[in-house]
């Protein structure tokens, strides 16, 4: 296994473990955004209090990660998707204050507007992560340099829309989960009702965007079928969404979110499979592609890399299952609460 | 307006902002770990109390800081693209590596020092804080690393086309990160000091909370005349000599020293004019800048004169800045060292002069550091990465000036509100002060 292929699973891991982690807390942010109960919306917000901004994090490191293991990318795509990227820093700025500032004013007001700060902070970015994916598998314009030279409209294209709203409810399905496991009575019984409905839309949402794919990147299906590897994570996908419902019935709800997680990661996985070894495909000349070999650092620096990130995340794992076991159970509203 | 500048304008006011932040963080964390440890120790309630009331400042804070600092482990590569290309290679790794060694200790142990203090064992709760004070640092430590790489670039060649690591270690120590360092900490813990002792004093002369802020205020003065003295020594001068042998042109400029001399002066007030440089109604003291710089009163010193005038940076921004932040860091020791004393002679809380100046006192922290940041960041110029990179060939090719203006009127309007909302807020709990927060929490 060379460090090239070593790097682009351990990014995807990255992507994985923040699209679990922050995936329920913009699901959450998402579900907040429609709650008018204000006892309701305390605790929505305390099941994620202590916890977001640790979640938060995988998306900076996996930025980091990306910059030092394949910095064409990072440059490319960032300054490529310049309009987009500014939104969704922008919102994610809001969400971040949102949290501190809500509870420190005494006024209905002055928390209706964090209210909205912190639901659209949640929304915007669970939808722009999925337009930026869905334009990244579609392919992007890029030159035989390696350049971006399209422009923003560009960006806003039916396809990725609809890669937007499906992440879209792959994140509020995954946040209602968690609240099932963070709750008890009325808001639990709500968000039982809402998870067969969301559970539902998302389904349909990727049949549609599967079929959709074959004409929009048929390179995406190219050599696919005879990888074990897609098997593996198609069969996971197809027994962890069917089997979901099942278990929320039965009121498993711990369980429920560890087969959710394993959604998340079945999607991702793959996209990433059926992606690789491209990273973001030229849809100028696919051989212009950028790749996880013309894209990367040097082989030293991805070996160093991976030292740092072997002492690294095992430390980080161990210590974020400590700090997530001394908040397990149900949310209480302390004076310590937001 | 071009690219370049508009992307240098919304880099400079994203960073500067975010800047205000992470010291009063650092320098808060470290003094709640010193507080919270004679709380555990000494089973004192008031320590536990003024834990709990600057535990609050430092979550507001560090919100603040951690939304403002999201921009920047993107803005490389929105912005300038062409620099992550050509760096990319060794500039990834400190981001990274803050990431994986800082960013997840912080944020984690944060939640669980704040939300934690009933679910875990004192012991555990002081190791929380132990926690976020360390990450803080890590963090402040590798995205030093990241800036004095290109300050004093070293462990890279230029092959194909771009800088590629040949020595990890080299480029993490390179000449300046040690020194640099030590000097951005220490920073951070003055301003964390003068947050606690401003605060404290505000209660002391509106004699309110006395037993706390008798507590807190001695504890924040004396570790602040210790930072403070070691900020001038070592870590101040050690900071300038490293200039003066490592980039003179840099050393030339914020010295306001415009032709070479040997026993060159030290300029302890002056006004820069141009063109030609000229320092106006200077005060200076003869022979002290050559000794400073390398230790002989003698020795010769290079000025602006001797460099090519495309490799200076701006001379009058970096003299400016530089002298106000030494200036500011003399006040330190000062107000500090005049605490103390009284602190000594049990007058302290009756110098209510002494007390109102601590108050007003609690932004000259952040400006120093603002102003040190401005003097190391703009005397690099015009390069992005000293002698190695220009940064007019760093930004990003694929975005036009509609783009920035765009973004720049954005994230100034984000931030203005932002910023508004702190300070009100900021005011607003110290005017509540540390007690009552329960009958508060019941209402909301």
């Amino acid at each position: 296994m060379d460090l090239n292929l070593i790097w682009f699973l351990l990014v995807g891991v990255l992507i994985i473990g923040y699209a679990i982690l922050d995936g329920f807390d913009l699901g959450v942010g998402v579900i907040h955004l429609f709650t008018k109960d204000e006892s309701e919306k305390r605790i929505q917000m305390n099941a994620i209090g202590p916890v977001w901004d640790g979640n938060e994090v995988w998306l900076l490191t996996g930025g980091g990660a990306l910059f030092a293991a394949f910095p064409i990318v990072y440059a490319t795509v960032f300054s490529g998707f310049y309009i987009a990227f500014i939104l969704l820093l922008a919102a994610l700025i809001f969400r971040a204050v949102s949290f501190e500032f809500r509870g420190k004013v005494n006024s209905i007001r002055w928390k209706k507007l964090w209210d909205i700060a912190f639901g659209l902070g949640s929304l915007l970015p669970s939808i722009l992560f999925g337009v930026a994916i869905g334009n990244i598998l579609r392919g992007i314009p890029i030159d035989e340099n390696g350049n971006f030279i399209g422009s923003f409209v560009d960006l806003l294209n039916p396809y990725s829309i609809l890669i937007g709203l499906l992440s879209l409810s792959m994140f509020t399905l995954h946040g209602a989960i968690y609240l099932t496991t963070k709750s008890e009575g009325e808001l639990r019984d709500r968000m039982i009702k809402l998870i067969s409905k969301i559970w539902t839309i998302f389904v349909l949402l990727y049949v549609v965007a599967t079929f959709f794919s074959i004409f929009e990147a048929p390179y995406l299906f190219d050599r696919i079928l005879n990888n074990p590897l897609f098997w593996i994570l198609f069969i996971l996908l197809l027994g962890s969404v069917l089997y979901l419902p099942v278990v929320v019935k039965s009121a498993k709800f711990f369980l429920s979110f560890i087969l959710s997680s394993i959604t998340i990661a079945s999607v991702i996985g793959l996209t990433a499979v059926s992606l690789f070894p491209r990273l973001v495909p030229s849809n100028i000349n696919l051989n212009y592609s950028l790749t996880i070999y013309n894209s990367s650092s040097t082989e030293r620096t991805l070996f160093t890399m991976l030292i740092i990130a072997l002492i690294g995340m095992p430390i980080v794992i161990a210590y974020t299952i400590f700090i997530y076991r001394v908040f397990k159970g149900k949310v209480e509203i302390t004076k310590e609460s937001y | 307006m071009d690219v370049v500048l508009l992307s240098r304008i919304q880099f400079a006011m994203t960073i500067g902002f975010h800047f205000i932040f992470p010291p009063i963080s650092i320098g808060l964390a470290w003094l709640l770990v010193i507080v919270e440890a004679l709380g555990w120790k000494k089973k004192d309630e008031v320590y536990v109390k003024i834990g709990k009331f600057f535990g609050k400042i430092l979550a507001l804070t560090f919100a603040v800081g951690v939304a403002s600092g999201i921009v920047m482990e993107f803005q490389f590569g929105t912005n300038w693209a062409q620099y992550s290309k050509f760096v990319g290679d060794i500039f990834g790794a400190p981001l990274a590596a803050e990431g994986v060694f800082a960013f997840f200790l912080e944020s984690g142990f944060l939640g669980l020092y704040l939300f934690g203090r009933n679910k875990v064992s004192k012991g555990v709760h002081w190791f929380a804080i132990l926690m976020v004070a360390i990450g803080a640092t890590i963090s402040a430590f590798w995205i030093i690393v990241a800036g004095s790489w290109m300050q004093t670039p070293a462990g890279y060649i230029i092959q194909n086309g771009r800088a590629e690591l040949t020595d990890f270690w080299a480029a993490v120590f390179n000449p300046s990160t040690v020194i640099r360092f030590f000097h951005t900490f220490d920073a951070a813990l003055i301003t964390g000091s003068f947050m606690m002792a401003g605060v404290s004093a505000y209660f002391l002369v509106k004699k309110r909370h006395e037993v706390l802020a008798k507590k807190s205020m001695k504890i924040a003065v004396i570790f602040g005349l210790v930072v403070s003295l070691l900020e001038l020594f070592p870590f101040g001068h050690e900071s300038g000599r490293e200039v003066a042998k490592l980039q003179p042109e840099k050393f030339a400029a914020i010295q306001g020293l415009y032709t070479t001399q040997s026993g060159a002066p030290l300029a302890v007030f002056a006004i820069p004019v141009m063109p030609p440089p000229e320092l106006k109604a200077k005060i200076e003291i003869p022979n002290l800048l050559s000794w400073l710089a390398f230790g002989d009163p003698n020795a010769e010193v290079k000025g602006i004169n001797e460099f090519p005038q495309e490799n200076l940076p701006p001379l009058f921004i970096t003299f400016v800045s530089y002298h106000n932040m030494v200036v500011l860091g003399m006040l330190f020791i000062l107000l500090t060292a005049l605490g103390s004393i009284q602190l000594y002679r049990n007058k302290l809380w009756e110098s209510k002069k002494l007390l109102r100046i601590f108050i007003w006192a609690i932004p000259f922290p952040i400006f120093a550091c603002e102003l040190g940041w401005i003097a190391a960041e703009v005397g690099r110029q015009p390069w992005i990465v000293y002698h190695v990179m220009r940064t007019h060939d760093a930004v990003s090719t694929s975005i036009v000036p509609g783009d920035l203006l765009f973004s720049i009127i954005l994230f100034f309007l984000i931030y203005l509100l932002i910023g508004i909302l702190y300070i009100y807020l900021l005011v607003k709990e110290i005017k509540h002060g540390p007690e009552n927060i329960t009958e508060r929490e019941v209402l909301s």
